[in-house]
């Protein structure tokens, strides 16, 4: 083979090699330099239009691409506590550690930001966790102060109740209590309670600690016995409370921070509300991109169907298609009769046509909307006139506006400039020839038409409806104004969580998809039409 | 058309205008014999478009009638008239093939499919594209799309085809050889004809008559050598061929000579179109009929000349001489090897028969 070769190739070979200019350099390096200056220079003459389009476009959508997916606020607010979370079975409650990393982190003084912005985020995921963390945040300064108090508070709330105290402060009088419990008598002793108003209803956290040490200590059960007895057996609930806490001592013990957590709010003795938490650690995140398609993460990590009742996007972005195909498909029945009529009129008429045409691109879009309300209105003209013509009585006047009607009617209207152009340019290069010699080739009017002129205004058709098409899916004021309820399309709700939710990371996934269906249509465009056969003007 | 007698088509007094203040058709009376191939031919505006368009029914007639084959076609739409037409920039159709284009005449007359593929194939096969059916339009050369257009034409056999400038697009080498071509289908079809354009050399190979259009009337109606040899006004013999054109006044009239004065020289002339002695008469001669030095007292009308230009064209020599007060006087030569040599400034003496100089209407 390479023996084959090498004669053919060694004479093209060589051919290229001799291409040299008079002073020996080659002939592809002088072209490169004699059109250097001419490629800079032309560079730099479209430079600003591409830093532009760089400053404008491009990184407005990479960022939005970005923010779809990123998911900085837990790992910004609470970094160890997500890195320990990272190993955590999901099973159990998450180790003590954990615990203290939260609370040491959430009650940070320089995080309070990132903290609201975690609790906002978590709020994506349910609702309940932005008054959670407000409450941890507010709760954790005093955890990390005494928590032995908080966890005896969080094992049951009776300890921060003050008849629990005031019966346990009268006690302590008694000797028997004194024998069984001296230390915490004795402080008890101490502590200024009674029916000074500015008395403190529960003690400080020494007369807890010292209580839950007695409480604990090792072979206190006679003591625990006694006090019980003294207190009038266990119906007393305080007896019981006493007996129940003593029980359960080492655990409290072992884990003060996990009941002191849950002393705050019971939502950190359930695994979800850390699994939720571990879930939204990651740097960057699927969920907005679930939540645009109606699916969620649930519990064990797994992508459900969100709730019936909080299922709405996959059915907006269908409503958002189905509206921006019917508008177009509205666009070409209207707009085919008037660019034929504006192709084939003479000049001097066609002009003032075209200009009507047009006169809608020199009104304010706003003009434009409010003036279909006027008219659209159950009060509105259209409506008066069918009443006044007998068609609607009073009761049934047609509902026009505020809902899908007024939507597509509006769209209809303003994006029908965008169909005509297109469709014009095309039609006008169609000479009447064509038709002509169809008829005198023994076609009739209609046939001739529709084989012969139609088809040659494909074209312009395609090209009208991918312009109608993009403009309509994206289409955003007119639905916000006309649309009520019932007409709003998938824009106003990107808007609605731009402007009103503040959830950007959904905003920017609702675009994305949005974008992406875009996308997709314009591939099956070209794959039906072929964008070559696009004609723009 | 056994009937080659009567008319196939005819033009009974027509007008048309368009704006109703200008006649852009006027009083046209025109008989086409069935087979014949008639061209129309004129400058533009001349209104020989029109006559085509009201014959192919773009255009109805202001006034008078148009009938075929003995029926009046006024109220028939274009598409029931069966009449083929060869459009000026072809109107093939871009988005079919050819054999689509070629298909499409019979495929609106709801012909059997296996029909419609055999007359496409005759069709492609008669104007040598036989290979070219899947091609679209646009893939094709400015020849090739003529003969599609022609085919297009003929594959629904009418008998009556009209071509309005269908060479117009064409270099000069493919035009006259798809004039042949066409002359040729013609005498092979046995088809009527009607053909219009503005380039008499066109008009003059391929027609059986020619009509000459000029300012919406025709000016004369006859075979080719008729027109060229024997033009009956002075609008046909400068419109058609080149031609001496000499101003004068009619002397006097015998009948078949006259004789007319041109500024100081009298010339004896055949009397064909002028308005009586003493009225003004342009003369036409043409250029080839022109001797050069002739034998004294051979010719009627023998005169002096000085040669202005000679511009050399190979099979002949054009010479510009001041002949009868006129300087634009064009003598052809043939290139044959007994002709001496002339120069620029020589006096020489040149003449022609009585017969070949035409007194014609002013």
């Amino acid at each position: 083979m390479v023996d084959a070769a090498a004669p053919s190739s060694a004479p093209t070979a060589s051919s290229t090699r001799d291409l040299v200019t008079a002073d020996g350099t080659p002939l592809k390096v002088a072209l490169a330099r004699a059109t250097r200056l001419s490629k800079l220079r032309a560079f730099l003459l479209v430079a600003p239009l591409l830093l532009f389009i760089l400053v404008s476009f491009i990184f407005p959508i990479v960022q939005m691409l970005w923010r779809s997916i990123d998911n900085p606020e837990v790992t910004d607010a609470i970094p160890r506590t997500a890195a320990l979370l990272e190993d955590w079975n999901g099973e159990d409650l998450p180790s003590e550690q954990v615990y203290a990393a939260l609370i040491e982190e959430i009650s940070a003084d320089g995080m309070r930001q990132e903290i609201g912005r975690m609790g906002a985020r978590l709020n994506y995921e349910d609702g309940g966790f932005r008054s959670l963390i407000n409450k941890t945040q507010r709760g954790a300064g005093e955890i990390s102060e005494s928590p032995i108090q908080y966890a005896m508070i969080g094992f049951d709330e009776a300890w921060e109740k003050q008849d629990t105290w005031a019966e346990l402060d009268a006690l302590a009088e008694s000797p028997g209590f004194a024998a069984a419990f001296p230390a915490t008598a004795e402080k008890l002793r101490a502590w200024e309670t009674g029916n000074s108003p500015f008395a403190e209803k529960t003690p400080g956290a020494d007369v807890y600690e010292t209580l839950f040490e007695e409480l604990s200590g090792s072979g206190n059960s006679t003591d625990i016995a006694q006090v019980v007895s003294l207190l009038g057996g266990t119906d007393n609930p305080i007896a019981d409370l006493i007996q129940r806490t003593a029980a359960n001592a080492a655990e409290i013990k072992d884990r003060p921070l996990r009941f002191a957590l849950g002393g705050v709010d019971k939502d950190w003795n359930d695994t979800a509300t850390w699994k939720v938490i571990k879930a939204v650690s990651p740097p960057v995140t699927m969920s907005y991109y679930l939540n645009a398609l109606d699916r969620t993460y649930d519990a064990n990590g797994n992508i459900v169907m969100q709730p019936e009742w909080k299922q709405i996007y996959v059915d907006l972005f269908l409503k958002t298609i189905y509206v921006s195909l019917g508008v177009t498909l509205c666009c070409i029945v209207l707009a085919y009769p008037i660019a034929h009529l504006l192709a084939i009129l003479p000049a001097k008429h066609s002009n003032l046509l075209l200009i009507l045409v047009l006169l809608p691109f020199w009104t304010s879009l706003l003009v434009r909307t409010t003036s279909w309300i006027v008219l659209l209105q159950s009060q509105g003209v259209v409506n008066d006139v069918l009443f006044f013509l007998g068609i609607v009585t009073d009761e049934s006047r047609l509902q026009l506006i505020y809902n899908m009607t007024g939507t597509v009617i509006a769209m209809t209207h303003i994006l029908l400039p965008f169909m005509v152009l297109p469709l014009y340019s095309v039609m006008k290069t169609i000479s009447p020839s064509y038709l002509r010699a169809a008829r005198s080739l023994g076609a009739n009017p209609l046939v001739a038409f529709v084989r012969v002129y139609v088809p040659q205004t494909v074209p312009g058709i395609g090209a009208g409806s991918i312009l109608v098409f993009i403009l309509a899916i994206g289409y955003y004021i007119t639905p916000a104004l006309v649309g009520g309820q019932d007409g709003q399309l998938i824009s106003n709700f990107i808007a609605y969580h731009m402007q009103r939710s503040l959830n950007w990371g959904m905003a920017a996934a609702l675009g994305t998809v949005l974008l992406a269906g875009v996308l997709a249509m314009y591939w099956l465009y070209d794959r039906l039409v072929g964008i070559d056969n696009m004609k723009l003007g | 058309m056994a009937e080659t007698d009567t008319p196939f088509v005819q033009f009974i007094e027509v007008q048309k205008t368009y704006d109703g203040e200008l006649l852009v058709v006027k009083d046209l009376n025109l008989d086409i014999k069935a087979g014949e191939f008639l061209t129309m031919l004129g400058p533009s505006g001349s209104g020989k478009t029109t006559c085509l368009m009201m014959l192919a029914g773009f255009e109805t007639p202001t006034e008078g009638k148009v009938m075929l084959g003995g029926k009046e076609l006024n109220n028939v739409p274009p598409h029931k008239r069966g009449i083929g037409m060869v459009f000026q920039n072809y109107a093939l159709f871009p988005h079919m093939t050819v054999a689509e284009n070629l298909a499409f005449p019979l495929e609106v007359r709801k012909m059997g499919k296996s029909d419609i593929t055999a007359k496409v194939q005759r069709a492609l096969d008669m104007v040598e594209l036989g290979a070219f059916g899947a091609r679209r339009p646009a893939q094709l050369s400015g020849g090739q799309q003529q003969r599609v257009a022609l085919a297009r034409a003929l594959v629904f056999e009418p008998d009556l085809v009209l071509m309005d400038e269908p060479l117009g697009a064409l270099d000069k080498n493919l035009r006259e050889q798809m004039q042949y071509e066409i002359k040729h289908i013609h005498e092979n079809f046995g088809m009527t004809v009607v053909y219009v354009t503005h380039d008499q050399t066109e008009a003059l190979t391929m027609s059986d008559r020619i009509a000459v259009f000029n300012d919406g009337k025709i000016q004369q109606l006859a075979a080719p050598s008729v027109l060229y040899e024997k033009p009956e006004n002075a609008f046909v013999a400068q419109f058609i061929g080149e031609n001496n054109r000499l101003r004068g006044t009619v002397m006097d009239d015998d009948g078949t000579a006259c004789t007319v004065k041109v500024e100081d020289f009298t010339i004896k002339a055949l009397s064909v179109n002028h308005n009586g002695v003493g009225s003004g008469s342009t003369l036409s001669l043409r250029p080839e009929r022109v001797t050069l030095n002739p034998d004294a007292g051979s010719l009627p009308n023998i005169f002096d000349a000085t040669v202005e230009e000679l511009i050399y064209l190979g099979d002949h020599i054009r010479a510009r001489v001041s002949c009868c007060g006129d300087d634009e006087f064009i003598v052809k030569i043939p290139n044959a090897h007994d002709q001496s040599a002339l120069d620029k400034g020589e006096k020489v003496l040149v003449g022609w028969s009585m017969e070949d100089c035409r007194a014609l209407d002013a």
